[in-house]
Parts: structure tokens; C-alpha cells; sequence
């Protein structure tokens, strides 16, 4: 029942340039590249702080206000967000690019209907009336797989356990259609049977809708469930990014390489405790000049005081940003 | 066996009170609200025919043809029909200013907690510095300068009164202003009026709701209060504070000119105030 016939082209429905935002004088995201094809999912994945959630707000200028753009483009569709004025901005926010956030059940307006929290985008962007309104509500919830919609469109939030909310959610952010969906953690508030349906879910709504999806996480069994492509961050900066296959099979850089490894496998030794990442992540003032992981890296030398590029590894489009991705057997 | 034969009929006492407690005040209150809709078809006889040969009639006084059930004034005026139409001011002026203060002040309070920035300074010093004076100094003084009058009564404790709804309204506007769904609203692309009408008002008015019904209890009061110092309605209009005032002359030969607008007041207030208690019980969560 969804199609998006109107627009069939092939250019990166998101593309991200040297994105630069500044939280009192300093980088928090520094020269921060990104693109998201049509009908695709880029995860970016990263531990708290690295900058991924603060990427993913600005693309729709949702930015706290103390952090403010200060260098970069983000074009949707081609046309530069990161400059427009706020006027402009709501005809695309909750219609050509929406948003889901992590806590589905405050996500929702305790006191309205859930139809009526669906069809919401729907009366301020398309200005159908009422009745339309209510009745595409209605179809989207049955396609977001709530069962009986028409009785539950008409029930209040605290009547819906979180997984329906977050459906909810997850339908209320496509009813226009949008070309670009951004999920903050999506799935960190739900029991994992939950999380694997809404993943689910989400996927199956990608290929009917076409809409390309960012999904933020720091679970890399979210990726590897989830993403097309990947893009790691540490300290405000890509580390690492390319097709999700690619980068799991053969991470080309340590930060990536450490962080899959922390993952449990269930073929390894049962004994063995969980492996981390030493040290912590540096406070914002505080990291590293050159390659912000060095303080971390058990590969680092005295050349990581320069800044790596970020610089393809293979010709599928994968790159990484480290001196040394020769090395990285030294990790195993 | 002996502990269920005594809790039965202990729980359902328990219940009974509960259920008193609660139907009481709004029956009271219901009883005033008609007396002074109905006034004219209630009352026995007019409000301000004087009757200068029957003056000060205890209750029950047969004199000539009428009947004084609760008595006559100093000027011979029936006492009852004059409470009955001293309803109508007292529950007009109540409802009045509490809405007209109830929704400046929520609109204020709402303003300054979603937008915050200087509208918030502004709103919330005034609100401090309008509650550093004792209210009713403040209507005296206002209605001074305004003169007397219903409608002036009304704006004077209106003009009063705001800073009350505007508080609450603030504090809760910026606890709910916070939550994820207005945010998501905001980002959806409505507008402020939207988001403050829609999502933000429906999710604080319980509170308000709760503040204006212990106002109302306060508003009949600072009326009576007003119409005892003659700076409300004026004679011969019957309010139950002016009344109160030129019975306070007679106590000790006629008790009951001043005593039954009293009572009256007396009742009125305590029935909101039971009603107010109540409601806040129901919306606070901590009691659910």
C-alpha cells in the first residue's frame, strides 16, 4: 500500500560535508562526513559521547542550544539544511525527514488518542481533513502490525504496552512518507524479543516506504542486524566507515577492531570473562592531539600525533582514518 | 469469625463517610448555584421592598401578610430573598474572576515556561513581586482608586489574583515542556500556539484546576470582604458581605441579619474547599 513513485533518483538522500559543531569554543564533532543512500540504513555507531547523537540532531537543527554548527553542509536531497532559515525547516522536519526518539512511552502525549498523535503530521503538513486523516492514521498503525487499529487508534498511550508505543512512534514518523528517518536508539527502552520485532519492522517498512534510515546505537547487534553501511565514531570524528559486511569481516581500524571484539560470540570460550576496551573515553577537553583513540591505542606511535585521514582502505568504500590498518593482526 | 462481623460493617461506615465527604459539598454547592439562577422564581418576595413598619422581625414573624422566615432587616427587607439574591453576586463575582484571573495567569505561566528567555523573567518577577503584597491590601487599595462597582470588584480581584494560576501554570509548563512528546511535537512541525494548547495545557490543567477551586473559596470571601468595607456592590443589591457589615450594627438586638449571610458564607466556602481537597487528592499522584 506505500509506494513512493515520486522520486526515483539516485544521488545520497542525506550527505553530510566536513560537519563541524562547537560546544563552548570546542569541537565536539570535527569534520564529520556522512552519506545515506536511497532506501538504505547507515548505522553510526559509537560509546556515549563520541559525538553520534549530536550528528544525528543536527541534521534537523535539533541541537541543544548551547552547540551550535559552526563549519559543514547537510544536504538533503541536495539541498543545504545546516544554513536554511527555521521557517523553511518545518516544512521538512516530520515530513520529508523524521525522527524517532529512545523512550517510546514519553515519546507520546499521555493525554491524546494515539490515532490522533499519528495523524498529526499528517494535518499540519498535507492539511487533510479530519476524517482523511484519522482514516490514513488508522491504515498506517495496521501496517506498523498493531493489531485491531481501529479500536486501539482510539486508546491513550498508558493502554499500550512500550513495544506498541513504540510502534506507534515508528508510524506516526512515516505517515508522511518521509525520505530520511532518523531512529535515536530505538530499541534501548524495549526487552530484547521487542527489539528484534522493531528492527524487524523497521526494515520491512524501508523497502515498502523507501525511506532511508540513520539508526544511532552503541549495540553492534543492532548493526549487524540492522545497517547496510557503518560509520564509527570516536571523539567527534569517523574513525571508520563502510558496507557493514566489509567492516565486520575485516575492521581496518583499531577502534573498530577493539569494539567487535568486546561483542560475546556464542562459539567463544564460555569461561572467558568479557573483553574491554582499556581506559575511557577522554572528556571533550581533554583528548588527544592527532588521532584522539592514541591514548587508548596499544598500536599507537609517535606518527599518530599527526591526524590520520580518513582514506579508503579497498575500493568498495571502505575507510578508515589510522596509520596503522597494516598492523592490525598485532591486535588478535 | 469475630474480625470479619467487625470489619464489614466498619469498612462500609469508612465508605460511607468517604462518599459524605464528597457528594456533600458539591449537593451545597449545587443548592447556591440554583438559588441564585432561579433567584426570581425562588425568592418569596422582592430583595429591596422595604417594609419600615416590620423592621427587624425575628425568623418565623407573621406581619400583615408576609411571612419572614428567617427574619427581616433594619429596613424591613425580607432576609431570605435577600440571601437568595445575595447568591447571585457572591457565586457571580467567584466565577467570574476566577476565570478571568484563571486564564491570564495560566497564560502567562505557560508563556514564560515554554519560551522562557526574558519573557520568563519578566512574567515570573511580576508574579513575585504581585505575591509579596497581601492581596487583599491590594484590591482594597485598587478598587479605591477604580471606585465600587460588580465589574470593578471583579477586574480588581482578577488583577489580583493571576499570579496564583500564572506560578503553577509556569512550574508545571516547564516540567511537561521538557517531556520527549513536546519536543516531538515541536519538531513535527507545530507551531507554539499548537503545542501549548494541544499538548501542553491539557497535561497541566488538572493542577490549575485544583488552585482555581481553592480560589473560589477565596474569591467569595474577598468579595464579601470588599462588599463589607462598601467598596463592592452597592445598596441596595444584596451581597452577603454587605449584608454581614450592617447586620454587624444589630447584633445584640437582631442576631440574625448578620448571622444567616454568614452561615451562608461559611458554608459556601467550606463546601469549595472540600471539593478543592478532594481534587487534589485525585491529581496527585503520589496518593494513586
Amino acid at each position: 500500500m506505500i509506494t513512493d513513485g515520486a522520486r526515483q533518483d539516485e544521488g545520497p538522500v542525506l550527505a553530510i560535508k566536513d560537519l563541524r559543531i562547537q560546544i563552548g569554543g570546542i569541537d565536539v564533532v570535527d569534520g564529520v562526513s556522512l552519506s545515506a543512500s536511497r532506501g538504505r540504513i547507515l548505522a553510526i555507531v559509537g560509546e556515549s559521547g563520541c559525538g553520534k547523537s549530536l550528528t544525528a540532531l543536527s541534521i534537523l537543527r535539533l541541537l541543544p542550544k548551547a552547540a551550535k554548527i559552526v563549519d559543514g553542509r547537510v544536504e538533503l536531497d541536495g539541498g543545504d539544511l545546516a544554513h536554511l532559515p527555521e521557517k523553511d525547516l518545518e516544512d521538512i522536519r516530520g515530513n520529508k525527514a523524521s525522527i524517532i526518539f529512545q523512550e517510546p512511552i514519553a515519546s507520546l502525549n499521555p493525554l491524546m488518542r494515539v490515532g490522533a498523535q499519528v495523524e498529526e503530521a499528517l494535518r499540519l503538513h498535507r492539511g487533510l481533513s479530519r476524517a482523511e486523516a484519522w482514516r490514513e492514521a488508522v491504515a498506517m498503525l495496521a501496517s506498523v502490525g498493531i493489531p485491531d487499529p481501529e479500536r486501539r487508534a482510539k486508546q491513550y498511550p498508558f493502554e499500550l504496552s512500550g513495544g506498541m508505543c513504540q510502534r506507534v512512534m515508528i508510524a506516526a514518523a512515516l505517515i508522511c512518507r518521509p525520505r530520511l528517518l532518523i531512529a535515536d536508539e530505538p530499541t534501548t527502552a524495549l526487552d530484547v524479543t521487542i527489539q528484534a520485532q522493531i528492527l524487524d519492522l523497521m526494515k520491512r517498512l524501508r523497502d515498502e516506504v523507501g525511506t532511508s534510515i540513520i539508526i544511532i546505537t552503541h549495540d553492534m547487534g543492532v548493526v549487524a542486524e540492522m545497517a547496510d553501511d557503518v560509520a564509527v565514531m570516536y571523539g567527534g570524528r569517523v574513525v571508520e566507515q563502510g558496507p557493514v559486511d566489509t567492516i565486520f569481516a575485516a575492521p581496518a581500524h583499531p577502534y573498530t577492531h577493539l569494539l567487535l571484539t568486546t561483542v560475546p560470540r556464542l562459539d567463544g570460550h564460555r569461561k572467558s570473562s568479557l573483553r574491554t576496551i582499556e581506559g575511557i573515553v577522554p572528556s571533550v577537553d581533554q583528548w588527544p592531539q592527532g588521532c584522539r583513540f592514541r591514548s587508548r591505542c596499544p598500536l599507537a606511535t609517535d606518527v599518530c600525533a599527526q591526524r590520520p585521514p580518513l582514506d579508503p582502505v579497498d575500493a568498495a568504500g571502505h575507510d578508515a582514518a589510522c596509520w596503522h590498518t597494516d598492523r592490525l593482526m598485532e591486535l588478535a | 469469625m469475630t474480625s470479619v462481623t467487625v470489619s464489614a460493617p466498619l469498612r462500609r461506615r469508612s465508605h460511607m463517610r468517604v462518599s459524605l465527604t464528597r457528594w456533600a459539598p458539591i449537593v451545597l454547592i449545587a443548592a447556591f448555584v440554583l438559588a441564585a439562577v432561579f433567584a426570581p422564581l425562588i425568592a418569596p418576595y422582592d430583595p429591596n421592598a422595604q417594609n419600615l413598619l416590620a423592621r427587624m422581625k425575628s425568623p418565623g414573624t407573621v406581619s400583615r401578610s408576609f411571612h419572614y422566615l428567617l427574619g427581616s432587616d433594619e429596613l424591613g427587607r425580607d432576609l431570605l430573598s435577600r440571601l437568595i439574591y445575595g447568591a447571585r453576586v457572591s457565586l457571580f463575582v467567584a466565577f467570574a474572576s476566577v476565570i478571568l484571573s484563571g486564564v491570564v495567569g495560566v497564560l502567562l505561566g505557560m508563556l514564560a515556561g515554554y519560551l522562557r528567555g526574558w519573557v520568563e523573567v519578566l512574567t515570573m518577577r511580576l508574579v513575585d513581586v504581585f505575591l509579596s503584597v497581601p492581596a487583599i491590601l491590594l484590591a482594597i487599595i485598587t478598587v479605591a482608586v477604580l471606585g465600587p462597582g460588580l465589574v470593578n470588584v471583579i477586574v480588581v480581584l482578577a488583577l489580583t489574583r493571576w499570579p496564583r494560576y500564572a506560578r503553577i501554570a509556569y512550574g508545571q509548563t516547564l516540567s511537561v515542556a521538557n517531556m520527549p512528546f513536546v519536543r516531538l511535537a515541536a519538531f513535527m512541525g507545530a507551531s507554539a500556539p499548537r503545542i501549548l494548547i494541544r499538548h501542553i495545557l491539557p497535561n497541566i490543567i488538572g493542577a490549575v484546576t485544583v488552585v482555581a477551586t481553592l480560589e473560589f473559596g477565596l474569591m467569595v470571601l474577598f468579595e464579601a470582604g470588599l462588599s463589607f468595607l462598601g467598596l463592592g456592590v452597592q445598596p441596595p443589591t444584596a451581597s452577603w458581605g454587605a449584608m454581614l457589615s450592617s447586620g454587624r450594627n444589630y447584633l445584640a438586638t437582631a442576631w440574625w441579619i448578620a448571622t444567616f449571610p454568614g452561615l451562608c458564607l461559611f458554608l459556601l466556602v467550606l463546601a469549595v474547599n472540600l471539593i478543592g481537597d478532594d481534587l487534589r487528592d485525585r491529581f496527585d499522584p503520589r496518593s494513586q
